[in-house]
């Protein structure tokens, strides 16, 4: 058990430094991040600029402070879109059972036949390549996840004692689903969405890093990283600081997702 | 037989797909400059003045005879292209996938095995870091070193193995040895958990019981049962790549079908891209489907269920 509190407790770190980073980078970073400087053109790391500058002469700190808040507006704006869709859907399919679980279910299986990144690709061809494109088609990749597994956790609880006791006292459907079963499905929510959270934002940065994603001048990791490529032999550090903003968030993602596991899934225990 | 309605949803899915894009498709492939007589006789000829589930019908016929339609771009026929582009991609993931796998799985195991030491932590420690590394960064990061710095493997560009042989395989190491590295991740994670499971059963219990030595116990009795979630995720992982290594071949500038994807979004060739997606994702169930067909090899019980 100790192992997993540790986990977490690297995760959590990680993952605060992720948001305080995006939430200062709101109102204060060391520069202007979109002010260019030809005078300061692919200078090192040092004491002038931390993590040195592009090869506009941009601040990189100051442009990864604010790419974070790109990746964090976005990964929370998809998971949310997606975790209230999903579970919707999850809800309606589960209780309702029959011919609408039947027609939702077999959709649902048709988007899980694509795989995530190219339903989200496809998506994108219709929503265009912007921040909000990408929001929505990767909304719209993650919902078929969310809502089975949404449906399997209402399936499991709708046969349970604490369900009919509900009925039995005369409480209505909705009520029903809406009081009891809905907080009962939390657990798996959660743990799903943690995971989501890491897929939205390396998928975002792999979108943008293949130029469909926010397009520059505004800076996000994935889109810093595609623009330093030509310059990695000069000016390694602008391939080395985004590419590791990433890492560590996912890696920050990673652990807390085990931990959460670990904690709010009994079952899964060990399973990781 | 699952996979038949699954696939006439996902033609479905990819068709409603392309038709959702804003704008006429007509007066898309011929340009601002277009009149519109030209458009209304581009209509006609594309089938666009016809009902919706006419033109599905019309589309899904000449998909099934193999005409997935005509580059918008550069009216070259798309069903050769996607193939070719295919081959490409599939070289890299099969090798990758394979080598990941043979990498992984064992690592795996012993993992599990050795639960809680330090070899345990050791092993799942490094796979939860080699997961979390983007796959695109990871590769920029061994083009820098092994191609620009050290100057020992080929840094832009591809060579078809079918051309030359030494060439082809050097630029596929980076490639590949990018995903085996990510991909390890995910194996060693996944086959350390399924081990973990059947690890508790009793059945292993009477094996070691019975005076068997770990190792028999661990390969002979473990390995078996405990190699079927993970063999449905390798399947997975197969499929996903095939879709989502647009990244790695932009990296590495290959001309594979993710970048043929990526391009053709740019270009708006909506033709390429709906070719795109119904072949990936049609490779993808057939893969799934071959995965599932060949499961009860390793876990005989599933032909009885």
């Amino acid at each position: 058990m100790k192992k997993f509190t540790l986990n977490g407790l690297i995760g959590g770190i990680l993952i605060a430094i992720l948001l305080v980073t995006a939430a200062v980078g709101l109102f204060w970073t060391p520069f202007d991040p979109m002010k260019l400087s030809f005078t300061a053109r692919l200078a090192a790391p040092g004491t002038a600029h931390l993590l040195g500058t592009d090869e506009f002469g941009r601040d990189v700190l100051s442009r990864l402070m604010v790419g974070a808040r790109a990746s964090v507006w976005i990964g929370v704006l998809t998971v949310g879109f997606a975790t209230i869709c999903g579970t919707l859907i999850g809800l309606i399919s589960g209780y309702a059972r029959g011919g609408v679980d039947g027609i939702i279910m077999a959709v649902n299986n048709a988007l899980l036949a694509f795989p995530g990144i190219l339903l989200a690709l496809g998506l994108l061809a219709v929503f265009g390549a912007n921040q909000y494109g990408i929001i929505f088609a990767l909304g719209i990749a993650y919902t078929p996840s969310m809502a089975r597994v949404v449906r399997g956790a209402v399936l499991s609880l709708r046969e349970r004692e604490f369900i009919e006791a509900s009925r039995v006292m005369g409480n209505g459907e909705l009520y029903t689903m809406l009081r009891h079963i809905l907080p009962n499905c939390v657990a798996p929510i959660t743990v799903l969405a943690t995971s989501m959270f890491g897929w939205a934002i390396l998928s975002e940065s792999a979108l943008s890093f293949l130029g469909l994603g926010v397009p520059p001048p505004a800076p996000t990791w994935g889109n810093m990283l595609a623009a330093g490529r030509p310059f990695l032999q000069q000016a390694a550090w602008l391939g080395l600081f985004p590419g590791l903003c990433i890492a560590l968030t996912l890696l920050g993602i990673n652990l807390l997702g085990d931990a959460l596991r670990d904690r709010l899934d009994p079952r899964m225990r060990g399973l990781k | 037989m699952m996979a038949i309605p699954t696939i006439v949803l996902v033609a479905v899915a990819v068709f409603a797909l392309i038709r959702f894009i804003p704008g006429d498709p007509a007066a898309l492939m011929l340009g601002d400059m277009a009149q519109p007589d030209q458009i209304a006789a581009m209509r006609v000829e594309l089938g666009l003045d016809k009902s919706m589930p006419e033109q599905f019908l019309i589309w899904a016929g000449n998909v099934l005879q193999g005409d997935f339609g005509r580059s918008i771009v550069n009216a070259e026929a798309v069903l050769p292209l996607v193939v070719s582009r295919f081959l490409v991609s599939a070289e890299i993931v099969v090798v990758a996938v394979l080598l990941a796998s043979l990498i992984a799985v064992p690592a795996g195991v012993i993992a599990a095995w050795r639960q809680n030491s330090l070899t345990d932590l050791a092993l799942v420690g490094t796979a939860t870091v080699l997961l979390s590394i983007p796959t695109f960064w990871l590769g920029l990061l061994l083009l820098l070193l092994f191609g620009l710095e050290l100057g020992w493997l080929p840094v832009l560009g591809y060579v078809s193995i079918g051309d030359n042989l030494t060439d082809g395989l050097l630029y596929l190491v980076l490639p590949v040895v990018t995903l085996v590295i990510h991909e390890a991740g995910v194996l060693i994670r996944m086959a350390r958990a399924s081990t973990l499971e059947v690890l508790r059963l009793d059945y292993i219990t009477h094996a070691r019981a019975k005076g068997l030595s770990e190792s028999a116990v661990l390969w002979r009795h473990a390995f078996k049962n405990a190699f079927g979630p993970t063999w449905t995720m390798i399947g997975l992982i197969l499929g996903n790549l095939l879709g989502g290594i647009a990244v790695i071949e932009t990296v590495f500038t290959i001309p594979g079908l993710g970048r043929l994807m990526v391009d053709s979004i740019f270009a708006r060739d909506y033709p390429v891209i709906q070719g795109c997606l119904l072949f990936v994702s049609l490779s993808y169930v057939l893969v799934n489907l071959i995965v599932d067909l060949l499961y009860p090899l390793f876990d005989p019980r599933v032909v009885a269920e």
